[in-house]
């Protein structure tokens, strides 16, 4: 075994990133670790890396039990990381850039060049050690990236999202590269989350979910809708509605949303979307598809190229955040900590955060301290935030309290409309049920809930409509009654497209 | 450390402390270096000032409390105002120039010259706002440079409209009228000198400051953004006009830093007028951590320290300059007690938070076991 991770756990404030991560990777092979963002791919990498500390379990290389305090710790026992961002000045030559933190190992000459071809030549990475980064295409700076880790002596390589930037014909190319680094003995740790690649270049999967590894597979023996299926998981307790309370009225409409993206594909592109009150439109879709912008749009932060998005009767396309928020739409964002909290200020403030203009926080210019507090007061007691009092910071709280408190604040001020982005990410089992029940509320209470998820048992369990989102366009609808996870995750992937075993960005359409 | 407030106070008051004994202890041992007398310079810069130098903390106080001010108006943005000291020196000469004209009578002279001063001020603020938020130039970079501009522009100004003084290579602006000339508090018992009246200024300053921070939309929206502003975003602030909002008034309070010393002092704006408070002002408003009050005990710290150090060279034999190394070093000393105190807080409220969850727990258990 070249590497075996046994029991990790890593908790941040008001999180568990990673729990009981065990898995083990045979020497000589190319070893997929999938799951979905968010799903702690990113910290168990980090601790492997050595860039932060796990706080319980072992990682053991070659046999042997290793303390990782730094990157450094971490090339001494043979592990190189190649990030998905390339580190690399463009400014100076290949070989000024490998050897660049490493000119102890064969100087900054001749040697060093010769090294370099001999990586080069032994791996078939095709790399000129004179040319100038900036002259060198995505391709090839990712080679770049790798010789360098190999230059520093690496045998067990991470690479990082590594397909993210490449176009299918280098992605053929840097599967070829991986193949020739397992044929001369060296791992590779594949990190993905396309479920086709995964598949066709791994020998081993493990997945992970919600931070902890809940599968070991042989890629010879699943299809990308069943490892579809554990990414997003499926024996969660289930989010089931009561009968409908969909109406006619539509709250909440888009139109024509598009969004030009920078490198020639639209990040969203004729969105058509009707919410009506009472309903939950659930939106499937593997991250990064859409989703984000989308939110954004909705809620005014980002301008879309064209489209109108009307509120009732009323068109709020130019309106400002803080006029949508007034009117009467809810917003629990995808990232609570980046978007939905100030996490040094007390729950109280943050309860005002968001609603700055709205009343009980405020009276004309001035903020209302007392009423804002025991408003803050009422929320934690309905909405069972677990806090010893209103004047903790929102830091010193678990995820799924701080979770509850955005739920409570928003549905509060939430008069017609909810958009709730991966409401119960990185909360625990109970919160997770808890803010079920307030969706359901909510629904029930006459409100039009926009739900985006990436747990699947969430958005058949909760919504009244499924809407599948790819490569930023809408392209499926579902019932939730009678769609399985697995046709869910086959739309998401486009896996149920003809002959996909790549996705090719610039055809996405033909899906469905 | 189980009650939050006093944990709060010891970690609020530890950190500086430990700044100050850090500082002693270093500069102690840079003076040894240097084979210099560190008893007698311990000894001048610690014996009890005379009334007379008490008035003159305390006027040093008052001008580096507002340049202090309006920094920290800049840092509860994540704002780094390093102009402080060309938007004072702008904002000083445009009230020295208005004021000399004497066009206005008394005391509304001198009120419309203040205003004047923080119109100045906030205008030379606006260029780095603009250039910031139109153009995404970091407000460091252009603040440094608008401060040389400043410098030089006000020279040349000043040569224009300057008046010699007789018998001085001095030039300055034309003096204000003596009716506009404000003669000072005797508040400092068996002090000749007088305290400047325009401590009304910062006391008023220093409300303001502390009245819309905390209490008022516009501060909330402040403080937000400068706490996260992604979050902010999120919640409705337009960040951009925030950020033109906030530089321009720290900008504006910028303009306030000359003002006591104008009224109060030299009368007229010239070549010795007091350079280098808006830096001052920036190592205040770390070393006070922002606070209306942490900043007043900071800027008499401050002016303590400088007063002191006038006696070093006659009563020890070494420059006075020895004091930027004092300051320069409690600076650092705080920058890092300060992090330092802040994680441990976090530190120690989560696991407070934790503990006290955990008793609520094992009640209610116990609780329902009896019922």
């Amino acid at each position: 075994m070249a590497v075996e991770v046994e029991g990790i756990t890593k908790r941040f404030p008001g999180v568990v990133a990673n729990k009981d991560i065990t898995f083990a990777v045979r020497r000589g092979t190319v070893h997929a670790l999938c799951g979905e963002n968010g799903a702690g791919k990113s910290t168990l990498m980090k601790i492997l890396y050595g860039v932060q500390r796990q706080d319980e379990g072992t990682i053991k290389v070659d046999g042997q039990e290793v303390n990782l305090h730094s990157p450094s710790d971490a090339i001494k026992v043979g592990i190189g990381m190649v990030f998905q961002h390339f580190m690399l000045a463009d400014n100076l030559t290949v070989l000024e850039n490998v050897v660049l933190g490493a000119e102890k190992l064969h100087g900054i000459g001749s040697g060093a060049k010769n090294e370099i071809k001999r990586i080069s030549q032994e791996f078939g990475l095709g790399i000129n050690p004179d040319a100038m980064v900036a002259d060198l295409g995505v391709g090839a700076r990712q080679r770049v990236e790798i010789l360098k880790v190999l230059y520093r002596g690496a045998k067990i390589l991470i690479l990082d999202e590594p397909t993210a930037v490449l176009v299918p014909q280098e992605v053929d190319e840097l599967f070829d590269n991986l193949r020739e680094l397992k044929a001369e003995g060296l791992t590779v740790i594949f990190i993905s989350h396309k479920l086709d690649e995964v598949l066709s270049v791994a020998d081993d999967i493990t997945v992970i979910r919600r931070g902890t590894t809940v599968a070991s597979v042989d890629p010879k023996d699943v299809n990308a809708r069943q490892l579809a299926e554990l990414m997003v998981g499926s024996e969660l307790p289930t989010p089931e509605t009561s009968e409908s309370t969909v109406t006619d009225q539509v709250v909440l409409s888009l139109r024509d949303i598009t969004m030009a993206g920078t490198e020639g594909r639209d990040l969203l592109h004729d969105i058509d979307l009707d919410i009506h009150a009472g309903e939950i439109v659930g939106i499937a879709g593997v991250e990064g598809n859409g989703q984000a912008e989308l939110v954004e749009v909705i809620m005014g932060m980002r301008e879309p190229s064209a489209g109108t998005v009307m509120l009732e009767d009323t068109d709020i396309s130019d309106w400002e955040v803080r006029e949508i928020r007034e009117a009467g739409i809810g917003y629990i964002p995808e990232d609570r900590h980046r978007h939905g909290l100030l996490l040094d200020a007390p729950l109280w403030e943050n309860r005002i955060l968001g609603h700055q203009t709205e009343r009980p926080n405020v009276k004309g210019q001035l903020i209302d301290a007392k009423s804002a507090k025991a408003d803050t007061e009422r929320i934690v007691k309905e909405y069972d935030v677990r806090t010893p009092s209103i004047f903790v910071t929102a830091a010193s709280l678990s995820g799924g309290n701080q979770q509850k408190l955005i739920v409570g604040r928003e549905m509060t001020h939430a008069k017609k409309v909810l958009i709730a982005s991966h409401p119960t990410r990185g909360v625990d089992v109970g919160a997770q049920a808890a803010i079920w029940d307030l969706m359901r509320q909510a629904r029930h209470d006459g409100l039009g809930v926009l739900l985006i998820s990436a747990d699947l048992e969430e958005l058949i369990g909760l919504s009244d409509t499924i809407r599948v989102i790819l490569r930023g366009k809408l392209t499926g609808t579902f019932d939730p009654d009678t769609v399985t996870s697995q046709d869910l995750g086959a739309a998401m992937t486009g896996a149920d497209t003809p002959h996909d075993d790549i996705p090719h960005p610039t055809d996405p359409q033909d899906v469905r | 450390m189980s009650n939050p407030l006093v944990r709060k106070l010891m970690l609020s008051l530890g950190a500086p402390i430990l700044a100050l004994f850090v500082a002693f202890a270093l500069t102690s041992l840079v003076l040894m270096a240097l084979g210099d007398p560190v008893r007698d310079v311990w000894i001048t810069m610690l014996s009890t000032p005379k009334p007379r130098m008490i008035t003159n903390v305390v006027n040093g106080a008052i001008v580096l409390y507002l340049s202090a001010i309006a920094v920290a108006v800049g840092f509860k943005m994540n704002l780094f105002n390093i102009g402080v000291d060309g938007q004072y020196r702008v904002g000083s000469f445009a009230a020295a120039v208005f004021a000399g004209q004497a066009w206005l009578p008394g005391i509304l002279n001198i009120l419309v010259a203040i205003i004047v001063a923080m119109v100045a001020g906030g205008l030379w603020a606006s260029i780095a706002a603009y250039l910031k938020v139109q153009r995404g130039v970091s407000e460091v970079i252009s603040t440094i440079m608008l401060n040389a501009i400043a410098t030089g522009l006000v020279s040349w100004l000043l040569l224009k409209v300057a008046v010699r003084t007789a018998g001085s290579n001095a030039i300055g602006t034309k003096v204000i009228p003596e009716s506009s000339q404000l003669e000072g508090w005797k508040l400092i018992p068996g002090a000749s000198n007088r305290v400047y009246s325009l401590l009304i200024l910062a006391v008023i300053v220093g409300f303001l400051y502390w009245f819309v921070l905390s209490k008022t939309r516009f501060g909330f929206d402040l403080r937000a953004t400068g706490s996260s502003e992604t979050a902010a975003v999120a919640s409705g602030v337009k960040v951009k006009r925030m950020v033109m909002t906030s530089m321009i008034l720290s900008g504006a309070l910028a303009g306030l830093v000359g003002m006591p010393l104008l009224f109060g002092q030299d009368h007229s704006y010239g070549t010795t007028f007091q350079a280098g408070l808006g830096f001052a002002g920036i190592g205040i408003a770390l070393l006070g951590r922002n606070h209306p009050v942490g900043i007043a005990f900071a800027a008499l710290l401050w002016s303590y320290l400088d007063t002191q150090a006038n006696g070093l060279q006659i009563r020890a034999g070494v420059a006075p300059e020895l004091v930027y190394i004092i300051q320069g070093i409690i600076l650092f000393a705080v920058v890092i007690a300060y992090e330092g105190t802040r994680r441990l807080d976090i530190r120690l409220e989560q696991q407070r938070v934790a503990r006290e969850l955990a008793a609520q727990r094992t009640a209610r258990q116990t609780e329902g076991a009896v019922a």
